[in-house]
């Protein structure tokens, strides 16, 4: 659905170029060559999506003997069953967890980076620059070279193998504040600000009832990035959690995927379980890409 | 503009967000230490043994496992022993992240107390100085005999008096074989690996490959090595001497490059879905495996049930009754555990018991390394999947056949990379497996100096 959109945005760029000097021929041409490229792509994305909503339809048997690419029979409602029904429903635990990990963990982290960057655009002092590329180097760190630090430190509080080990990490997005302190410095004036200290509001109600709302774009796209990253982050669990009961869903897939060997019949259960550990991901995707696209167009305008 | 309250609040918290990035950032830069070696662990560092004592109170245990289904035996266990509990957590298995993970932990202090570790790994964790030896415990001595022979050498890696994990599982080698299609050809099923090359031909006439040679999993090469009484590895004290290219080993590697060279094996990448429909579909008519392979086969080509038997392997000389053995592994108590004596009381329960190694064989599968285990009455059943055959008999034979002095390397994740890069190259067409073989005797020795871990004649 997503890429329908993008699709609309792309198609119509030429055509809008092609309002220029350039004749109907060329303006034809350009139209078919980008409709084949974004078709080429959208099929290349969608293909594994596709096949993943046919194997998981599948059951054990004909997941390895059919067309990949077809279905052969209906039993989706069955693997569903048998998927959230295996050791007593572990795995709708671990989406709870994903989703506690992501969803709790993506709106902390968009408020800390909202109110860093939102300071650092607005208020001047002593260092703030010197901090500010502090966070700008953040950025460049990869998550994955901080796991194993990050584990050797949890141990010194006794922290690993809890929530916190995955969720405290996970609140920390130098990203973040760097998106939120350019969006800040364009899109909250002075102006306003003043205004609203003359009207006597404090600083922190300026920051909630004025600031957020203007910002919201920029902390919506924050939010949905951090979701993703923390979604998508399996090294951090990896590392730190041992209790099957507080790993996030893509490290008790991928448990339940190196263990094949043992137990063949957990395929069917990998993929059924990979089918639905995306529909969160799509639902918020959808329920927000609306705003995220004006967040970044807003941007840009500017 | 001067800084407000709020404003101080937001520079705060932004600190000690940058102070986290940053203070971790600065031990970034050393991930390895924990996986490398320390020269010093690699010398044969005092346990800190002897203490195998009761700990006269109530005691609980850790153990982290990738066995689906232990969850439920260790209940077993928890109900019957109120004064020692064991808490199980499983998560992937060992090269997936959990071995990575308990030298992580090793070296936090914070590692559980019991682990599986598969036999191939436990020179590792032994030359890292991570297990604990079991040998002052008595009843471990005591149980030496239960287990098949073989199996007892792979955790005592070398010593009399040390113990570093009880043997679980094992997984000796037979043939599978597609019964219906040799029964129609006329092919006798060979007993010999010189039969074994002349039916390659015969089911290559019939349309067929005889078995499809594992390019990428070097394990089952290894199997054949250690059927051919070969060893990859022997060490005397601390130094090891590499020989993967032993006699024995390039007798194995020639023999597969004959049939390689005619085209009479398949080279399809192990455990992939085009593997398993080779097997489903008829083309590749044998495989020489362990017993787990059993259900390999079973789910990847279920098209086939009622058509596969089981025989013993090819012998390298006629009349021979030598097997090779492919995985099993063990529990190992892990360095820094308080506890020894009841870990190793837990450990022996679950790895002798009747009702434990029925359970676990029931939950995932899991072949016994005890001699009464392997008459259990669960594998004494007839497998409709195999005409109803008892192939645990063959595989129980099998078991009493392996050749006990196949040794591991402190090195083999290094080891299987190295030889299965040359393998595919190989088979590709650039040098021979052999030659992979010598190849990998050079590198594996570099990677065991690079750790600082001495190596035989250097």
């Amino acid at each position: 659905m997503s890429t329908d959109v993008e699709k609309n945005v792309s198609v119509k760029t030429p055509s809008d170029r092609g309002q220029g000097p350039a004749g109907p021929r060329e303006r034809v041409m350009s139209r078919t060559v980008a409709m084949v490229i974004m078709g080429a792509f959208t099929l290349y994305f969608l293909v594994p999506i596709w096949w993943l909503i046919v194997a998981g339809s599948k059951d054990q048997r004909s997941i390895l003997t059919t067309n990949p690419l077809w279905f052969a029979d209906f039993h989706m409602l069955q693997n569903l069953g048998d998927l959230f029904s295996y050791r007593d429903g572990v795995y709708l635990e671990w989406l709870r967890n994903s989703i506690l990990y992501a969803g709790v963990g993506g709106a902390v982290a968009t408020l800390l980076a909202g109110m860093c960057g939102y300071a650092l655009a607005k208020y001047t002092f002593r260092g703030r620059e010197a901090i500010f590329n502090l966070v700008l180097g953040g950025v460049l760190v990869p998550a994955t070279a901080l796991a194993l630090p990050l584990f050797l430190l949890f141990s010194k509080v006794e922290l690993t193998n809890t929530f916190w080990a995955v969720f405290l990490p996970s609140i920390v997005s130098p990203f973040g504040v760097y998106l939120t302190r350019i969006f800040a410095a364009s899109s909250v004036s002075d102006e306003l600000l003043e205004a609203a200290r003359l009207d006597g509001a404090s600083e922190v109600r300026t920051f909630f009832t004025v600031s957020i709302r203007l910002m919201a774009p920029a902390l919506i796209t924050v939010f949905l990035f951090q979701f993703v990253t923390i979604w998508n982050n399996f090294f951090l669990p990896l590392i730190m959690l041992r209790d099957e009961s507080l790993f996030p869903v893509t490290f008790g897939l991928y448990s339940w995927n190196t263990q094949l060997n043992q137990l063949p019949e957990l395929r069917s259960l990998v993929l059924i379980g990979a089918l639905v550990s995306i529909v969160p991901l799509i639902i918020a995707f959808l329920s927000l890409q609306r705003f995220w696209r004006s967040g970044l167009a807003a941007g840009s305008v500017k | 503009m001067k800084l407000t309250k709020p404003a101080a609040a937001a520079a705060v918290a932004l600190l000690s967000s940058v102070a986290l990035v940053a203070c971790s950032s600065d031990t970034g830069t050393t991930p390895d230490n924990t996986t490398g070696t320390d020269p010093g662990a690699t010398s044969d560092a005092p346990m800190d043994s002897g203490a195998c004592q009761p700990a006269g109170e109530d005691v609980t245990l850790e153990f982290t496992s990738w066995i689906p289904g232990i969850e439920g035996v260790v209940d077993m266990w928890n109900a019957d022993n109120p004064d020692i509990q064991v808490k199980v957590q499983t998560g992937p298995n060992g090269n997936g992240g959990t071995y990575k993970n308990f030298f992580n932990q090793i070296e936090a202090g914070n590692a559980p107390d019991l682990g599986q570790i598969e036999y191939d790994a436990l020179p590792n964790f032994r030359v890292q100085g991570g297990l604990e030896d079991l040998g002052p415990c008595a009843d471990v001595m005591a149980a030496k005999d239960k287990f098949v022979d073989w199996t007892w050498s792979q955790v005592t890696l070398g010593s009399d008096t040390s113990v570093f994990g009880i043997p679980q599982d094992s997984g000796p080698m037979a043939m599978f074989y597609r019964k219906d299609l040799f029964e129609k050809n006329n092919i006798p099923v060979p007993t010999t690996w010189a039969e074994y090359a002349d039916a390659a031909q015969k089911v290559k006439d019939a349309g067929g490959y005889i078995t499809n040679f594992s390019q990428s999993d070097i394990n089952q090469f290894a199997g054949f090595v250690w059927q051919a009484g070969g060893s990859w590895f022997s060490n005397e004290g601390d130094s090891w001497d590499i020989t993967l290219d032993s006699p024995e080993s390039i007798t194995v590697a020639d023999y597969w490059q004959g049939l390689l060279d005619k085209d009479l094996v398949s080279t399809v990448p192990p455990w992939t879905d085009e593997w398993n429909n080779a097997y489903n579909s008829g083309a590749a008519w044998t495989w020489v495996s362990a017993v787990w392979g059993a259900n390999s086969i079973a789910s990847g080509a279920p098209d086939t049930a009622g058509n596969w038997a089981v025989a013993p392997a090819p012998q390298w000389t006629e009349g021979g009754t030598d097997a090779g053995n492919w995985g099993g592994s063990s529990i190992a108590v892990l360095k820094g555990s308080d506890h020894l004596y009841e870990a190793a009381k837990f450990a022996l329960w679950l790895n002798t018991s009747d009702e434990s190694l029925t359970a676990l064989n029931e939950a995932a599968n899991i072949y016994p390394a005890t001699k009464d285990g392997l008459n259990l009455p669960v594998l004494k059943e007839g497998v409709d999947f195999y005409g109803g055959q008892p192939i645990y008999d063959v595989f129980a034979e099998a078991s009493g056949q392996v050749v006990p002095d196949f040794t591991w390397g402190p090195t083999m994740t290094q080891v299987y990379g190295d030889v299965s890069d040359s393998f595919k190259n190989a088979i590709s067409g650039s040098g021979t497996l052999s030659s992979a073989l010598t190849d990998g005797t050079a590198s594996t020795i570099a990677a065991l100096e690079a750790q600082s871990i001495p190596v035989a004649g250097k």
